[in-house]
């Protein structure tokens, strides 16, 4: 177990080093001033991979049982639902 | 009455209770910041115009390592647990809850200049969806704050007469707090980036 503990705490080392650069990365992308849509696609791909690295390593999600991962299924449908209705909502809207 | 499953796995779902819970937990806060983030975009796509520029982004770029780093100590003040090192884990929650105390203060200064201005939640869609996330992430850190500021004093007992308990109980802390990270994660470009 102490062994298996000590590889993790690299790899927490490691994480939060990817973490630190994702972050610089992010604030350098939006001073590009590129276009709108591509400033929030690679804020947003940055932020989902940050993301992932927190949820993967930091909560082990990695390394998980199948319970949680099918709670975590259904909250990604649902959730993948509430951002739609925007989307949903934008796409119907009035056009003048 | 004990409770059951709080240490051993439950053969039915191989988790101890306490584990499945949090994730539980943790699924329904998803929904609730979901439907926040969902809100956000609908009153963007929404706006004729949209502010650039309003918040501090360096301000904004130090939470974010604030917090990301209280992240690491957390999660190290979990492992020491593992390694049996008493000392060290006090160290690294004491630190996690520092740097969410930081976290806060900056926090402050933020709102505090912006409410300085008569610049509130009413003075515009942006303020109002900025004070609404931010202030319910904020109020998650405090929830945080209390619940380590329990486990550095009276809850620390535990670890003399229930260690595995004690260790499961500070891993769903962690699960909770970087959770919070996580929010924070993808309210940082949203807000003060985009």
């Amino acid at each position: 177990m102490h062994e298996d503990v000590g590889k993790n705490v690299k790899r927490y080392i490691a994480v939060f080093v990817a973490l630190m650069v994702g972050t610089l990365a992010t604030v350098g992308a939006a001073q590009l001033q590129l276009a709108v849509a591509a400033t929030i696609t690679v804020a947003l791909l940055i932020a989902i991979f940050k993301g992932s690295l927190v949820a993967g390593v930091f909560m082990h999600l990695a390394d998980e049982r199948n319970a949680i991962y099918a709670a975590l299924i259904l909250t990604a449908i649902l959730f993948a639902g509430l951002i739609l209705l925007p989307v949903l909502a934008y796409l119907d809207r009035v056009k003048y | 009455m004990e409770i059951p499953y709080t240490v051993e796995a439950r053969p039915d779902t191989g988790l101890p209770n306490g584990k499945l819970g949090i994730w539980l937990f943790l699924a329904s806060e998803v929904m609730l910041f979901g439907a926040l983030f969902s809100s956000y975009i609908l009153l963007r796509v929404g706006a004729v115009e949209w502010p650039h520029g309003e918040l501090s982004v360096v301000l904004g770029t130090v939470n974010t390592i604030i917090l990301i780093g209280s992240s690491v100590t957390m999660v190290m003040a979990w492992a020491s647990l593992k390694m049996n090192n008493w000392g060290r884990h006090r160290l690294f929650l004491g630190l996690t809850l520092l740097l969410a105390l930081v976290f806060l203060i900056n926090k402050y200064f933020e709102y505090a200049e912006h409410l300085g201005k008569g610049e509130g939640p009413g003075h515009s869609t942006f303020l109002a969806i900025y004070f609404t996330l931010t202030g319910l992430h904020g109020l998650h850190i405090v929830g945080g704050m209390i619940v380590m500021a329990y486990f550095l004093g009276p809850g620390a007992k535990m670890w003399k007469t229930n260690p595995e308990q004690f260790a499961n109980r500070i891993e769903y802390t962690g699960l909770y707090w970087h959770f919070v990270d996580l929010v924070w994660i993808f309210l940082f470009p949203v807000l003060y980036l985009l």
